[in-house]
C-alpha cells in the first residue's frame, strides 16, 4: 500500500529523516519463540538486531526470564508436568511388567516444580547466550512506541531508553485472561502464568475453562494425584474436532478428573481456614452451587499483549474485538515497515512452531531476498491431555462444512496399544480417524489421533499431508509393528460403511 | 448351488462334484451316455469336515450327472459324453451337439493320455491348450494375463505327443482347433468363445466357480502373512485352509497359532522392551517428584507370565477369527506330496491329505544354530527366551542382528549382566552410523560387547534354572581364545527359512539352495504357477510382519479377482526396539552412496535432546536424526533415520510422507509439533 505519512510531527519526521542512521536494522519487541527466531535469523543474515523483552508480573506476582510463553509458562513446563503425570501411570503399570514397586507411590510437587523450574531457567540462560553469540543486543525493558521507527523502553528501575530501527517486528504474544465480572477472580485465582511456578502443591484445584490449557492442566494435576475439577460453560476444545474433543473429556473423566459441565462461576471467596469457596450457577437448572478448593485456575482464554505498546503512536491497526494486530499474508501491519508474528496477531494459530517459522520466513523476506510466504494451512498440533490428542488439517465438521457431507469420507478405528494389554489399561478412547475427500484419489484433509505419543505420531503424517497425501498412498505405506502409529496406515473402515470400528480380536 | 449363477443350466461337463451335491445329482437321473466298463477313473475326494482329529473320509465320485429333465442332451460322461464348449457360451440353439458317446480308441496309451489331460484340466484354474505360434492362442493368453489370472498352458507344438493330445482333445470337446480353453474344468472353447465369455461376464463367473479340489486355497503356515492371506481369501468367499504346526525348538519350546511375530517375535519383544523402558521410567520418575525409597527389583516370572497370558489371548483370537471367517484351521505339519496335494501330519503322527487349486507358502523362519559342540543342547534362542520359566541371569547373546541387540537391551534393562558377542558388524543391512550409535548407547547403559569373536564350544558346568555354561570363543582375526561363564547363552545369529522339509521338491517349487529362500515374481508367484509365497521366506524381501500382512492380503485379492494391486516393497519403514529405539525408512547412507554417488546426495543430520530427558538428567547429544536427500531429484528424501525415544511412532508418518514424495523443501515447510521428538526433522535440519 501507499506509505502512510505521519501526522504527528516532529518526532516522526525526525525519525524518517534519520533513515539509515537508526540504531538497528531490526528491532524485535518480545523475546518469545517468534521474536527470538526473528532476531537470530536476522543476525545470521548480518543485520544489526535488538530484542526487547519484559515480563509484566502476573497479578499473583509470578515473573520469569527470556523465552516467552512457550519456554516459561507454556509448552515446556506443561509437557514436563504432563510427563510427570505419565510417569505416575507408568509406575502403576510397572508391577504388571514385573517391577516390584510398592503402591501407591506418593508425589512431591515441590520436587517436580523445582526440577521443571530449573530446566526452564537453564533455557532462559541458553536463550541469552544464543543472542549474545549472534551479537543480538538484548534489552530487558518494557517497550512502547514513540513513533513508527522509535520505541521507548523502561527498565525495571524506571530508567528510559530510546531505540530506533528501520524494521520493527512485534512479537509480544498474549497473556491469560481473567474474568472481569466475577468477585474474587483476580484476587484469589491464578492462571497458567502461575501454576508452573508454584512452590507448593496447588492441592484441590478448580480449573475454569474449556481450552486446551484448561484440560492439559487439569489432566496433569489429576495425574500427579491431586483432586482436580474442570468447570466448562459450553463446549470443550472449541475449534478442534468435536468427536475427538468429547473422547478426550471422556478419557479424563474415567481417569479421575471431575467435570462440571454447563456451569459458570459467579464468585470466589476466601474462607477463614484459607480455602477458597467458589459459587457457580448450573446453567441448565439455573441452580446455584458451591464448592471449596485450594486453588482456582482460570484458563478461559488469552488476550494479546498490545495495551502497553502505544500502537496508535505508530499507527498500527488492531482488531477492535480482540485487540490483536491485523496483518497481511506477509505479516505486515498497517505500517509498512512494522510487522507482527505469533500469538499477538489476529487469526493465526497460537502455536510456538508457527511463530518460529513465520518469524524466520519474514526475516528471510526482509533481509534474505526470499519471497516465500508462510503457509498457515495444515498446521499440526497436539493437545497433551492424559491421553494425547494429535491433529493436522481439517476437523470432520470443518471438512463437511467446506466440502459437503456427500464429498467427505471419514475412515476411523479404535485400537489398543500393545503396552496397554499387559498393563491392563482401558483403551476405550484410543481412536484414530482420517478425514478424506470421497472422490478418488481421496485426498487426506485431516488426521486426528487420540492415544499415547500422539505428538510423535502426528508429526510425520503432517508431512504427508503437506505432500498432498491421498488415502491410497497412506494405505500403501507399510506399518511399523507394533506401534500405535501403524493404526493410521491400517484405517480401512469408513464411517459411511457403518461397520464397527472397534477392535476385533487382533 | 453355485451353478445357478451360470444361467445356462448345468452344462459344466468337467465340473466334478463331491459329497452331498453329487448325491443329489445321482438321485435325479441316471447317466445318459452309456458308460462302458471299466468305470471312469474315480476322482478321489478327501474331505475334512473339521480341524484335526476327525478321521478323513474318502468319497468316491460318481460320474457327473445330467441336470435332469429338459436337459437331456447335456449328459456329461467324463469319459466321452462331453458337451461342446459352445453349450456354455453360445445361444441355446447350438446346445444339442453331443460328442460321440464312446471312446474312440481303446488303447491303453490313449487312455493314459486322456487321464493325463483330464488331470491337467482338473488341476488348473485355467487350462489353455495352445500352439506357441498361434496368434489366437496368444490373444487368449494375453486376456488371462491382463485379468491377472494364472493359466496353465500346454503348447502342443512343443511337446512330443502334441498331435495325439489334439486328437484326444477333439474327442472330449468336439473342438479340433487350438486354443482350447478350460476354466475351472469347464470347457469354454476357442478364442472367440473365450472373448465372448469375457464380454458377457461369464468368464469371470466361471473363474469364481468352485473347483474340484478340497479347497480353493491352502496356506501353509499360520503366521502374520499366512493368516492375513487366509482371512482375505475367506472374505472373498473362498474355501480356505490354514495348516500350522510349530515344531518344538531344540529346548522343547512350542506355541500357538499366529507365527513368529505374535509368539516369539514383535509382540513379546516389544512388551519386554516396554518392561525395560518402565525400569528407566521408574528411575526418571524420582526426578519428576515421585517418591519411593525401595530399590525396585524386577521379577522375570511375573513379567513373563503376563506376557504369555497376553499371547495366549492372541492365539485364541486368531483361532476365533479364522473360525468366524470359516477358514479351516488344522494344527498339522504340511508337506507337499504331489501337485495340488499336501500331506498334513498332526502331533500324533496321523496323516491326512488335502488338495487345493492354489497354495500359499508362509512358513517363515526359525533361529539358526551355530553348529558347534553344545549349541543345541545348552543354548536358547529367541524361540525360547520369551517363555523362559526362570530369569536367564548372566547372559551371553551371540550375534549382532536386531534380534540380538533387542534381547540384550531389554535383559540389561532388567538389571541383568549381559554380554553381546559380535562376529563382525552390528545390524548388518542397516545404516552403519546408526548401528554404531545404537551399540554405543547400549554399551553406555551396561551392555558389554565382545567384538570379533565367535563361540566354538559350549559346555555345561551346572544344571539348573538357570544353570551354568562355559563358553569358549575364538577371535575372528587371530588365534586368541577366550572363556566365559554364563547362566544363559542366547543365540541370535540369524534365521533359516522353513522351506526344506515341506516337499517343495516334489512339486518343483524352486528355492535358493544356499539361503533356502523362495524366489518369487512381483505377484509373489513361485516357479510353480499355482503356488505362491509370502513373508520371511521370500528372497530379497524385508522380513517384517506388516510386509507379510500386506503382501498376503494383496495376494489373496489378486488371486480371487478383487484387485490387481501388487505389494509395494519400496520405502518400507521399520524400527529396532533397542533401549534407544532406532527407526528408519528408505536407504541407509552406504546404500544411498552406492546407488546415487556421494556427490549427488545431501545429508542433513542433528543431535537432539528430548525434553523429557532434561529433567530426568539423561544424557545430551545422544539422540540423533538424519535424512538423506537426492540432489538430482529435488532433494527428495530417500532415507530417514532416527535414534531416540518412540522412534517407531515418529518414523511411521515420515514413511507415509516418503510415499508421497517427501522433499527437503516440504520438510522445511511443515510445522513442527512442540515439544516432541518428531519435530526434530522440521526444526533442526
Amino acid at each position: 500500500g501507499p506509505l502512510r505519512w505521519p501526522t504527528d510531527i516532529p518526532s516522526h519526521l525526525s525519525s524518517l529523516l534519520s533513515a539509515g542512521q537508526r540504531d538497528y536494522d531490526l528491532l524485535v519487541i518480545g523475546g518469545g519463540s517468534g521474536g527470538l527466531a526473528c532476531a537470530k535469523e536476522a543476525a545470521q543474515l548480518g543485520r544489526k538486531v535488538a530484542v526487547v523483552d519484559y515480563v509484566e508480573p502476573s497479578p499473583r506476582g509470578t515473573r520469569w526470564g527470556l523465552g516467552g510463553t512457550c519456554v516459561n509458562v507454556g509448552c515446556i513446563p506443561k509437557k514436563l508436568m504432563h510427563q510427570a503425570a505419565l510417569l505416575g501411570g507408568l509406575i502403576r503399570d510397572a508391577p504388571h511388567y514385573g517391577w516390584e514397586v510398592a503402591q501407591p507411590v506418593p508425589h512431591d510437587w515441590r520436587k517436580m516444580a523445582e526440577a521443571v523450574q530449573n530446566h526452564v531457567k537453564s533455557l532462559n540462560w541458553g536463550h541469552r547466550v544464543q543472542l549474545q553469540d549472534r551479537k543480538v543486543k538484548y534489552f530487558n525493558i518494557k517497550a512502547s512506541f514513540v513513533d513508527e521507527h522509535t520505541v521507548c523502553g523502561v527498565a525495571k528501575g524506571g530508567k528510559e531508553i530510546l531505540l530506533s530501527a528501520d524494521h520493527i517486528i512485534i512479537a509480544t504474544g498474549g497473556r491469560p485472561r481473567y474474568p472481569t465480572h466475577i468477585e474474587g477472580a483476580l484476587e484469589y485465582g491464578i492462571t497458567s502464568d502461575d501454576i508452573f511456578w508454584l512452590k507448593e502443591s496447588p492441592g484441590k484445584t478448580l480449573v475454569v475453562g474449556a481450552s486446551y490449557v484448561a484440560l492439559e492442566c487439569a489432566g496433569f494435576l489429576t495425574g500427579i494425584g491431586l483432586d482436580a475439577t474442570v468447570m466448562i460453560r459450553s463446549i470443550p476444545l472449541r475449534g478442534f474436532d468435536q468427536q475427538m474433543s468429547s473422547m478426550v473429556i471422556e478419557h479424563m473423566a474415567s481417569h479421575g478428573t471431575q467435570f462440571l459441565r454447563g456451569c459458570a462461576p459467579s464468585r470466589v471467596r476466601r474462607l477463614p481456614d484459607g480455602h477458597l469457596q467458589v459459587t457457580w450457577e448450573d446453567r441448565t437448572t439455573g441452580k446455584e452451587d458451591t464448592g471449596t478448593f485450594d486453588t482456582v485456575l482460570w484458563a478461559i482464554g488469552r488476550v494479546p499483549d498490545t495495551r502497553s505498546l502505544n500502537l496508535e503512536k505508530a499507527g498500527v491497526d488492531t482488531s477492535p474485538d480482540t485487540q490483536k494486530i491485523l496483518v497481511d499474508s506477509r505479516e505486515g501491519t498497517s505500517v509498512p515497515h512494522i510487522y507482527a508474528i505469533g500469538d499477538v496477531v489476529e487469526g493465526r494459530p497460537e502455536l510456538t512452531p508457527t511463530a518460529i517459522m513465520a518469524g524466520r520466513l519474514l526475516v528471510q523476506r526482509l533481509f534474505g531476498g526470499s519471497s516465500d510466504l508462510m503457509d498457515y494451512d495444515n498446521v499440526p498440533t497436539t493437545v497433551f491431555t492424559p491421553l494425547e490428542y494429535g491433529c493436522v488439517g481439517l476437523s470432520e465438521e470443518e471438512a463437511v462444512a467446506r466440502h459437503g457431507q456427500e464429498h467427505v469420507e471419514v475412515y476411523h478405528a479404535h485400537y489398543k496399544p500393545l503396552e496397554f494389554t499387559v498393563a491392563g489399561r482401558d483403551a476405550s478412547q484410543c481412536y484414530v480417524k482420517m478425514v478424506c475427500l470421497r472422490e478418488p484419489p481421496q485426498l487426506v484433509l485431516g488426521l486426528h489421533f487420540l492415544g499415547p505419543n500422539a505428538g510423535e505420531v502426528t508429526q510425520g503424517f503432517a508431512l504427508g499431508i503437506k505432500c498432498g497425501a491421498s488415502y491410497a498412498q497412506v494405505m500403501r505405506t507399510v506399518g511399523i509393528h507394533p506401534t500405535c502409529s501403524e493404526e493410521v496406515v491400517k484405517l480401512r473402515i469408513s464411517k459411511r460403511s457403518g461397520l464397527d470400528p472397534t477392535v476385533t480380536g487382533c | 448351488m453355485r451353478r445357478a449363477v451360470l444361467g445356462v443350466g448345468r452344462a459344466a461337463a468337467w465340473r466334478i462334484r463331491a459329497g452331498a451335491e453329487s448325491g443329489q445329482q445321482r438321485q435325479r437321473s441316471p447317466p445318459l451316455s452309456p458308460v462302458p466298463a471299466p468305470p471312469p477313473p474315480a476322482f478321489r475326494f478327501v474331505s475334512r469336515p473339521g480341524p484335526a482329529g476327525s478321521e478323513s473320509e474318502t468319497v468316491e465320485q460318481s460320474p457327473p450327472q445330467s441336470p435332469g429333465p429338459g436337459k437331456a442332451g447335456d449328459a456329461p460322461n467324463r469319459r466321452s459324453g462331453h458337451v461342446r464348449g459352445a453349450r456354455v457360451l453360445s445361444p441355446p440353439g447350438r446346445r444339442a451337439h453331443l460328442s460321440s458317446p464312446g471312446p474312440s480308441s481303446s488303447s491303453e496309451a490313449r487312455e493314459e493320455l486322456r487321464r493325463r489331460l483330464r488331470e491337467l484340466i482338473e488341476r488348473s484354474r485355467v487350462m489353455i491348450f495352445s500352439k506357441s505360434y498361434c496368434p489366437h492362442s496368444t490373444r487368449v493368453k494375453e486376456l488371462f494375463s491382463s485379468l491377472g489370472v494364472e493359466c496353465n498352458v500346454l503348447e502342443l507344438d512343443q511337446v512330443d505327443d502334441g498331435a495325439k493330445i489334439q486328437e484326444v482333445l477333439s474327442e472330449i470337446t468336439n473342438q479340433k482347433t487350438v486354443p482350447n480353453v478350460f476354466v475351472n474344468k469347464v470347457h469354454v472353447g476357442g478364442c472367440d468363445q473365450t472373448f465372448q465369455a469375457y464380454q458377457s461376464g461369464l468368464l469371470q463367473k466361471l473363474l469364481e466357480e468352485e473347483s474340484a479340489y478340497d479347497y480353493d486355497l491352502i496356506i501353509v503356515g499360520g503366521g502374520s502373512g499366512g493368516l492375513s492371506c487366509a482371512k482375505e481369501a475367506a472374505i472373498l468367499g473362498k474355501k480356505v485352509m490354514v495348516l500350522d504346526f510349530v515344531v518344538p525348538s531344540p529346548q522343547g519350546t512350542s506355541w500357538g497359532l499366529g507365527g513368529t511375530c505374535v509368539n516369539v517375535g514383535c509382540i513379546p519383544k516389544k512388551l519386554m522392551h516396554q518392561a525395560a523402558l518402565l525400569g528407566q521410567a521408574l528411575c526418571d520418575s524420582r526426578k519428576f517428584g515421585w517418591e519411593y525409597d525401595q530399590q525396585v527389583k524386577h521379577n522375570w516370572e511375573t513379567m513373563t507370565k503376563a506376557i504369555q497370558n497376553h499371547i495366549s489371548s492372541l492365539n485364541w483370537g486368531y483361532r476365533l477369527s479364522l473360525r468366524e471367517k470359516a477358514v479351516a484351521y488344522v494344527n498339522s505339519y504340511g508337506e507337499f506330496v504331489e501337485h495340488h496335494k499336501i500331506k498334513a501330519t498332526n502331533k500324533k503322527g496321523q496323516e491326512t491329505y488335502y488338495t487345493a487349486a492354489q497354495f500359499v507358502i508362509a512358513t517363515g523362519e526359525r533361529p539358526r544354530y551355530l553348529g558347534i559342540q553344545g549349541d543345541k543342547e545348552y543354548c536358547i534362542t529367541s524361540d525360547d527366551l520369551f517363555s523362559l520359566p526362570y530369569c536367564p541371569g548372566k547372559t551371553l547373546v551371540v550375534g549382532a542382528s536386531y534380534v540380538a541387540l533387542e534381547c540384550a537391551g531389554f535383559l540389561a534393562g532388567f538389571g541383568l549382566d549381559v554380554t553381546v558377542m559380535v562376529r563382525s558388524i552390528l545390524l548388518r543391512g542397516f545404516d552403519q552410523e546408526m548401528a554404531e550409535k545404537v551399540g554405543s548407547y547400549m554399551e553406555q547403559h551396561g551392555v558389554k560387547f565382545l567384538r570379533k569373536f565367535i563361540p566354538v564350544m559350549i559346555q555345561q558346568l551346572e544344571k539348573g534354572s538357570p544353570g551354568k555354561l562355559k563358553v569358549l570363543a575364538k577371535s575372528t582375526e587371530g588365534t586368541e581364545t577366550i572363556e566365559g561363564v554364563y547362566n544363559t547363552v542366547l543365540l541370535a545369529i540369524g534365521r533359516d527359512s522353513c522351506t526344506r522339509k515341506i516337499g517343495l521338491e516334489k512339486i518343483g517349487v524352486k528355492i535358493n539352495e544356499k539361503s533356502g529362500k523362495i524366489p518369487v515374481n512381483d505377484v509373489e508367484q513361485t516357479s510353480v504357477p499355482y503356488v505362491y509365497a509370502v513373508g520371511d521366506i521370500l528372497e530379497g524381501r524385508p522380513e517384517l510382519t506388516p510386509v507379510a500382512i500386506q503382501s498376503g492380503k494383496l495376494l489373496a485379492r489378486r488371486l480371487f479377482g478383487a484387485s490387481l494391486e501388487k505389494c509395494d516393497y519400496i520405502n518400507v519403514p521399520t524400527t529396532v526396539f533397542t533401549p534407544l529405539e532406532y527407526g528408519c525408512c528408505g536407504l541407509a547412507e552406504e546404500k544411498a552412496i552406492e546407488v546415487y554417488k556421494k556427490e549427488n546426495l545431501e545429508i542433513y543430520h542433528t543431535l537432539f535432546w528430548p525434553l523429557e530427558w532434561t529433567v530426568a538428567g539423561r544424557e545430551n547429544n545422544t539422540c540423533y536424526a538424519k535424512i538423506i536427500c537426492n540432489k538430482l531429484d529435488h532433494d527428495r528424501v530417500i532415507g530417514f533415520h532416527i535414534l531416540g525415544p518412540n522412534a517407531g511412532e515418529v518414523t511411521q508418518g515420515f514413511a507415509a510422507a516418503m510415499k508421497c514424495g517427501l522433499t527437503k523443501q516440504l520438510l522445511d515447510d511443515t510445522i513442527g509439533i512442540h515439544p516432541t521428538c518428531g519435530e526434530v526433522g522440521n526444526r533442526r535440519f
